[in-house]
Parts: structure tokens; C-alpha cells; sequence
């Protein structure tokens, strides 16, 4: 009997990423959900620029590509053209959190029937590890190698807390894929995403905390473990808005103004 | 037990250090295709079918049987 396969949503296609990224993990736990529900045939995912450029080549639904950081744009048209569909992007956090910010934003404040996933590895991975929006304070990287000095360059964004003040989104979570029970986690809440979007209940994002050895200058069991004694703390993990299920963030509950 | 496609292995070791039981190690006598030392199992009849290699290997490499 065969407990675990390669998911039918992923293709024959081997992974470019680094080895011990975690692309790969996210991609995987997108294409079992997709399994799961049986919606590969109406699925449309959006590839961001980025490390996952090339997801279309990896994903067996249909595929298109969006301009940097438009995502939620172009999947804002897909659904609205054919709401039938079920459309995701998948962006990493220099697409969506610096370059793609407003889209973001707005198809989050519109409340757009559409299925988001953030990868946030706190680092620009294709063009080489320069400093991005999700940097750590004091993270070196190649444009800060003395490490994110924020009187200099500020502090990192928090995605889910930023989007969770607005009156739009169903659905935010931020879980991380370092170890086996993350990875559950994880698998818990993109279906959940999915299935937001199935009943039409609006945005749902999930930040998904992942690792860069090769730019983090770490071996893929250190950058695990970083993710955890670093990132983590900095980037809490959990559920910061579910409407359905009436959770909102402190300044949306009674007696509060 | 956990079936490897070796080709596709990166050698990242992250299923080495998921496994509960310690029955992966990384070779470092062979290579594969595209030039890593692939993971490989020292001892099949240990393999408790948990799949929590397959679940942290990012490149889809492991399938697990019972």
C-alpha cells in the first residue's frame, strides 16, 4: 500500500530550486490540496517573478504568469472573468510584499474571491540575496552586510498583522514549513484557503515562513532551525483573521474604537 | 518502506534529520545524475512508514509504502 506519492497536481518536471529550499514543500502541500478537493481541472494558479517564476512548469493545472508583483491583479480578472475557476497566486515576499504591495492591499480591502499564498523567506532569492521589505533586523544579506540596520532601512513588514486591520479579508494565517508538524499546519490552512474560495467567502492569504539556505548562508538544517529561533519569533505564527469563524485582530472587537 | 528516486535528489538531508527512527544517511559514496550524493536508507525493515521524510523532502524524491 502506498502511504505517500507525488502528488497529480505537480508534473514530471524536477524542481529547480536550491537543495533545502522550501519552494518545493509549498508547492508539494498547494498540489495535494488540489488533489484533495478535485478541483485540478478548474484550478488556475498565477506564477509570480521571483524563485517561482518557473511554478508553471510545475503545477499540472492550467498556468499563466503575471507581470512582478500583479498577481492578485491578474487573478483578480481570471475569477471575475470566470468565476467558476478556482484561482491562487503564489508570490514570494519580493513580489508580494515590496513591488506587488498595492495589489496586494486593494484585493484584500475589495475582499476578492481569490486564494493567496505568500512565501515569506525574508530574503531577495533569484537576484542573489539582496535585503528585502521581510529582512530581519540585523539580517546580513548583500545589501546589508552589516546587517538590516533599520534607522537606515526601517523594519520588516508584517504581511497578515498589516492586512489584518483592514474591514476586507476572510481568511489570514501565517504558518511555516521547518518541521513535520508545521508542514501539517501548513497543509491545514492552504486547504482551508481553497475551500474559502470554493463557498465564496472572499480572500483568504497564507503566509507561508520558508527557508533559503544558499542565500542565508546556512546548510538546510540550519536555516530550519533559523526559521525557528529567528524568524518566528519576529513573524508569530497562527491565525490573525478568520471571519467565518469570528476571529479578528484586537481593534475590530467590542468596546474598541 | 521508502522508495527513492535518486535522480531527483539534491542531498539536502532534511529527511535525514526527520526520520525518528535514523535509518537515512546521506551517501558519500555514490552520485547521481545531477551531482549530489543522493539520501539512501541503510535498513528497510526499520522503516515504520511515518512519511515524515517524504514530507520534509522539498523535491518529491521519497515515496513510502507500507
Amino acid at each position: 500500500m502506498t502511504v505517500f506519492k507525488k502528488p497529480h497536481a505537480l508534473t514530471d518536471a524536477p524542481f529547480h530550486y536550491c537543495p533545502g529550499c522550501t519552494h518545493g514543500i509549498v508547492h508539494r502541500l498547494v498540489a495535494e490540496v488540489i488533489d484533495e478537493l478535485g478541483i485540478e481541472g478548474k484550478t488556475v494558479g498565477v506564477a509570480p517573478v521571483g524563485c517561482a517564476v518557473m511554478a508553471y512548469d510545475y503545477f499540472s493545472c492550467d498556468m499563466t504568469e503575471a507581470a512582478h508583483g500583479r498577481a492578485p491583479a491578474v487573478a483578480t480578472g481570471l475569477k471575475r472573468a470566470n468565476p467558476d475557476n478556482i484561482v491562487f497566486t503564489y508570490q514570494g515576499d519580493g513580489d508580494l510584499a515590496s513591488i506587488g504591495t498595492a495589489e496586494t492591499v486593494h484585493a484584500a480591502a475589495r475582499n476578492e474571491n481569490i486564494t493567496v499564498f505568500f512565501i515569506n523567506n525574508a530574503i531577495y532569492g533569484m537576484t542573489g540575496g539582496q535585503m528585502a521589505p521581510t529582512s530581519l533586523v540585523g539580517q546580513v544579506t548583500q545589501t546589508s552586510p552589516y546587517g538590516r540596520d533599520p534607522s537606515l532601512c526601517g523594519y520588516p513588514v508584517k504581511i497578515c498583522e498589516m492586512l489584518g486591520e483592514l474591514e476586507g479579508p476572510e481568511y489570514l494565517e501565517r504558518v511555516a514549513v521547518n518541521n513535520v508538524k508545521n508542514v501539517k499546519t501548513a497543509y491545514k490552512a492552504i486547504k482551508k484557503a481553497f475551500q474559502n474560495q470554493i463557498d465564496g467567502r472572499g480572500f483568504s492569504l497564507v503566509e507561508v515562513l520558508s527557508a533559503c539556505p544558499t542565500n542565508w548562508g546556512k546548510t538546510p538544517s540550519e536555516a530550519l532551525k533559523w526559521i525557528d529561533t529567528a524568524m518566528i519569533p519576529y513573524y508569530p505564527l497562527g491565525v490573525y483573521r478568520d471571519r467565518t469563524a469570528g476571529i479578528l485582530p484586537d481593534s475590530f472587537k467590542e468596546g474598541t474604537v | 518502506m521508502v522508495v527513492f528516486q535518486e535522480d531527483l535528489c539534491k542531498g539536502c538531508s532534511l529527511c535525514v534529520d526527520a526520520c525518528p527512527k535514523h535509518i537515512l544517511q546521506i551517501s558519500m559514496t555514490r552520485i547521481n545524475k545531477k551531482g549530489h550524493h543522493p539520501a539512501e536508507c541503510i535498513d528497510q525493515e526499520k522503516c515504520i512508514s511515518c512519511a515524515f521524510c517524504a514530507t520534509m523532502c522539498p523535491d518529491c524524491v521519497i515515496t513510502v509504502e507500507r
